[in-house]
Formats: structure tokens, C-alpha cells, sequence
């Protein structure tokens, strides 16, 4: 049943340009900057050399390539998730959902999963201009591991919360707006001084994540962006549960 | 205990008891309480605002109640909710339509999240969309179809999985006349095995298609009868319109007319008493040479009903 969900959300998101468009559109500002990295790599590498513990091609050209996929998709996310409850709320259809006897759970999860498999797929593209590198160098393996294990993770929040954020409005583009909001929020978060500045920095995505960019990987965590992924999902069933209360 | 003598293998597929529904302040449905049975359409017919669509969403448990309740074949939809909803089959006012797959790829998605085994499904769709009139047009995406096949894609949806209880909101809004023909006697194969309700605010449609009527005024069930009950007690007037009309004296004449009153355009409307026969009176009127246009039995026992009840609150 949650496939069933899953197939038909995959077969909206893949049968307007959306998904399409989105890909093409990260694709593009990603590879830019990567050549500029890249550039930039190759004009500093002489001076480099003369240093006795030089930063290789990972620190210099993968992590900053990364940190920046996090951002571009930070814009691209919502605008795949954005419809997902919203629209249906629109078109009616959610009372078919409502009439079958499917659970909320899996309603959930299985948009969730179709979400998954697209930025998935988007991740494997960011992942290959990395490992192209390896045509020509050297890469530290370890380090690009856990910056994937972090992007991916990171992505996966944003796919979580936009879903919630979805659920809440009839329309889209609020869905879409508040998602940017709430993602933005929990990126610059960090960015505080003086009080209760360890706790913004514990709620932040931005700080969890550059962690596991530097290559370390932290149970905390882990368990970090597994709790705002559970949490978004748990959420968005409860809403969807309230849906029929609500009217 | 009358109804049981008549058809005792029935059983009561849908019980509504004391439904209740309020949208902040306002009170959408109260007290609605009846019972369907196995073999039975039920029409629901009520003004625009009457709290049709609302019931029908309680019914279909789209929507929860916020007082009384439900039973789907004995089953609890607040306990069991999965068991009852196996059951159901429901087409809401707005058609409930991915409008980007092709039929067959959406009936198909609905089989699937109904539940219907693997094994079935190829024929529960064609069984589905034979029943509908959509064996041309399964390929075809149903943004572009035309308004009454996406009802009919709506329907399809709704009996897939062969429902024991199917609740239909305004079936036939949107349709043209040959279709309306369709649906109506699609929803009477229908009742033949299962339980249908359908709203309507269509008169003719519930005469059509129903066996027995429940009239909704202001989120109250203002009347409920057979409408079996109800042919027999109209038909107690005939229109007819003559080319060569005598003086009105002369039609109170006519066996079994207790009173005739002139309408427009040299039509009539005559007054019966118990049991007259039309055939009698039309012949007469062609003997006398008043040249017979038109003689139509007055079918308004219903509508009187609904007029009384749905205008004004000291009617009722």
C-alpha cells in the first residue's frame, strides 16, 4: 500500500517538468561551481606544495561543494514537496485517501518515500561530479563519505518538514514559502552569540552538518536529524488525523 | 416488522444514529438517524445548504462526526476503521481525480489502494469501466475528458472494489441527458445486491432511481418514506391541454373528475377521485372532439412533500 502511494506520487513528480526542471536547474549551479573550485584548486596547487601538511582536492573542491548543495537544494526541496498534501487538498482527491482504507501512516510515508527516491536521485547527481574527480586524483575517501552521509541527511530533513509544512495549507506556494522560512530559520540558527548559545547551535541544521562535512562522524548527530525527521513525519500524521475532525 | 415479512434476507448494510455535525457555530447536521438495508437505494434530497454532502462525507468517513454514529455492516468505522472503509465505496460532490494518469492508470491506482487482490484487479477494471461506459477512453488522460466522463471515471472509482455500501453525492451533476439515462440505471443494477445512497436535489431523479426518499431541510431529516408509498398517493391529478376547449363545466363532467381548473394555454388540471381511470376520461374527451394534445399523469406527490418542508420554517 505504501508503494502503491509512493508509485503514484513518483508518476506526478516525474510526469510534469517539475522534477525535471529542478534537476536540470541544480545540475547546472552546481557544475559552475565546481569548475570555479576546481579552477581556483588548480591556480593554488604550485603554492600548495611548498606547505608541509597541504589541503588536498577533498578539503578544497568536495567539502565546499557540498556546503553549497545543502543551500542550492535548501530553494529546490520545497518546491517538489510543496504539493504533495496541498494539492490533493485542492483537487478533492484527498477524499479518496480518506475513503480507502489505507492509515494515515502509510498515506505519509509513502509520499515521503516518493520524495526520497526523487531527491535520491538528485543527490546521486551532485555525488558523481566528486567521484569524477577520481579519473585524475586522489580523493579522501572517508571524509567524502561522511559529507554525503551529511548532505543526505540534511536533504531528508527538508523533504520531512516541507511534507509537514504541506500538510497544513491548501495552497502551495504558502506550503512552499513557510518551508523556506522554517529551513532558513533552522540553518542560520547557529549564528548567535552571548546566551543559550549551545542550544541554538544543538537546533541547528547548519552545525550538525558541517560536523559530519569535516568528516566526523557523531552519533549525536545521527540522532539529530533522525529526531526532525521523525518529528516532521509524526507531526504531519497527526494533522492529517485532525484533517478529519477538522472538516 | 412489515419490512421484514416482505424481505427477509435483508440486512441492514448502514446505521446512522443521532449524526451530528457543527462547524464552529453552525450547526450543519443534527439528529440524523435511518438505517439502510441490503437491495435498497436511498435518496437523499434537500435544498442547496441542507447538509447533504455533509452527512454523506459522516457516512463515508471522510469527515467525524461530532455526535453520534455510524455502523458499516455492524462495524464500528471509529474502531475499525480499515474494515469499514473495505466496504465503501464513495464519489464525492467533486470527483476525486488525478487529472495528469489515464483512466486506466487511475482506476487502476484506486484498485490497488482498495485493497483488491493482485489477481482481481484486471478484471474488477474492466468489470468497472464496462459498467460506466469508459471501454473507449481508458487511455486517454482524464484532464481530457469531457465533464460527464470524469463523473463517470468518479463512479468507476466508487465500485471498484465492489462495495457493499456505495454513497454517491450528485451522481449525475454535470452529465447530458443520455448519460444521466446510464447512471440512473447503473445505480439501480447497483442497489440490486448492495446499499446505495445518493443525494440529489433533483425530484425526478429520486422518483427515478430510488425506493425510498429522506428530505434534509437545515441539517434536519425532515421526512423519510417509501416511494412506493408515495406513487400511491399521487397520480391524483392529470394535466391535459386541448386544441378545442369546452367550457370547464363540461370537463367536471368527465367519470372520476372531481374538479377541473384551467391552467395556461389551454391546459387543464383535473382532479381525480380514488381510482379513476385515465383511459376512460382520455376517450371520452376524444368522443366529445375537444381535440386531446396532451394527457400526462401529475407527478407531484414528492414535490408537494419538498416544497412543504424545504420553504419556510412554519411549513414544516
Amino acid at each position: 500500500m505504501i508503494l502503491t502511494i509512493a508509485g503514484k506520487e513518483l508518476r506526478g513528480l516525474f510526469l510534469s517538468p517539475l522534477a525535471w526542471s529542478l534537476m536540470a536547474v541544480m545540475q547546472l549551479l552546481l557544475a559552475w561551481l565546481f569548475l570555479l573550485q576546481l579552477e581556483a584548486f588548480m591556480q593554488l596547487q604550485p603554492s600548495l606544495i611548498s606547505l608541509e601538511n597541504p589541503p588536498g582536492l577533498t578539503d578544497l573542491v568536495v567539502i565546499p561543494l557540498l556546503d553549497s548543495a545543502a543551500v542550492i537544494l535548501m530553494l529546490l526541496v520545497p518546491l517538489l514537496s510543496m504539493g504533495l498534501f496541498s494539492r490533493e487538498y485542492q483537487n478533492g482527491t484527498f477524499g479518496l485517501l480518506l475513503s480507502s482504507p489505507v492509515t494515515m501512516t502509510r498515506i505519509v510515508i509513502g509520499k515521503y518515500l516518493a520524495l526520497l527516491v526523487v531527491v535520491g536521485l538528485m543527490l546521486l547527481l551532485v555525488a558523481m561530479m566528486p567521484l569524477s574527480l577520481l579519473l585524475g586524483g586522489s580523493l579522501d575517501l572517508g571524509t567524502l563519505a561522511a559529507g554525503l552521509l551529511g548532505l543526505s541527511l540534511v536533504v531528508a530533513s527538508y523533504a520531512a518538514l516541507g511534507l509537514f509544512l504541506s500538510s497544513l495549507t491548501r495552497q502551495p506556494a504558502v506550503a512552499a514559502v513557510s518551508s523556506y522560512g522554517l529551513l532558513l530559520l533552522l540553518w542560520i540558527i547557529a549564528m548567535t552569540g552571548g546566551k543559550g548559545e549551545g542550544l541554538f547551535r544543538q537546533l541547528a541544521i547548519s552545525s550538525h552538518f558541517h560536523r559530519l562535512l569535516r568528516g566526523l562522524v557523531d552519533s549525536a548527530d545521527l540522532v539529530y536529524f533522525v529526531l526532525l525527521i521523525g518529528t516532521a513525519l509524526v507531526l504531519t500524521i497527526h494533522r492529517l488525523e485532525r484533517m478529519r475532525s477538522d472538516g | 416488522m412489515t419490512e421484514q415479512a416482505h424481505a427477509p434476507a435483508t440486512e441492514v448494510l448502514l446505521e446512522a444514529e443521532g449524526l451530528q455535525r457543527r462547524f464552529g457555530r453552525f450547526q450543519a447536521v443534527r439528529e440524523v438517524s435511518f438505517r439502510l438495508r441490503q437491495g435498497e437505494v436511498l435518496g437523499f434530497l434537500g435544498p442547496n445548504g441542507a447538509g447533504k454532502s455533509t452527512t454523506m462525507r459522516m457516512l463515508s468517513g471522510t469527515l467525524a462526526a461530532s455526535g453520534g454514529r455510524v455502523l458499516i455492516n455492524g462495524i464500528d468505522p471509529l474502531e475499525r476503521p480499515l474494515g469499514a472503509k473495505a466496504l465503501l465505496g464513495y464519489l464525492p460532490e467533486s470527483p476525486p481525480l488525478y487529472r495528469h494518469l489515464t483512466v486506466d492508470e487511475y482506476l487502476g491506482f484506486c484498485a490497488r489502494l482498495r485493497a483488491v487482490p493482485r489477481r482481481e484487479r484486471k478484471a474488477a477494471l474492466a468489470r468497472s469501466k464496462r459498467r460506466c461506459g469508459l471501454d473507449q477512453v481508458g487511455r486517454r488522460l482524464i484532464a481530457n475528458l469531457s465533464k460527464g466522463y470524469q463523473q463517470r471515471v468518479g463512479i468507476a472509482q466508487a465500485v471498484i472494489h465492489e462495495p457493499r455500501v456505495v454513497i454517491l453525492d450528485e451522481p449525475t451533476s454535470g452529465l447530458d441527458p443520455n448519460q444521466i439515462r446510464d447512471i440512473r440505471q447503473l445505480i439501480r443494477e447497483l442497489g440490486r445486491e448492495r446499499g446505495v445512497i445518493l443525494s440529489t436535489h433533483i425530484l425526478p431523479e429520486v422518483q427515478a432511481v430510488c425506493d425510498r426518499v429522506m428530505i434534509l431541510n437545515q441539517g434536519r431529516l425532515v421526512f423519510s418514506g417509501e416511494l412506493s408509498e408515495l406513487h400511491r398517493q399521487e397520480n391524483r391529478s392529470l394535466i391535459i391541454q386541448l386544441d378545442d376547449p369546452p367550457d370547464r363545466e363540461a370537463l367536471d363532467q368527465l367519470p372520476g373528475v372531481t374538479r377541473a381548473d384551467p391552467l395556461e394555454g389551454n391546459r387543464y388540471r383535473l382532479q381525480l377521485e380514488r381510482g379513476a381511470d385515465h383511459g376512460v376520461i382520455a376517450e371520452r374527451i376524444v368522443r366529445h372532439g375537444w381535440v386531446l394534445q396532451a394527457l400526462c399523469p401529475e407527478q407531484q406527490g414528492l414535490e408537494q412533500i419538498f416544497t412543504r418542508l424545504t420553504t419556510g420554517e412554519g411549513a414544516a
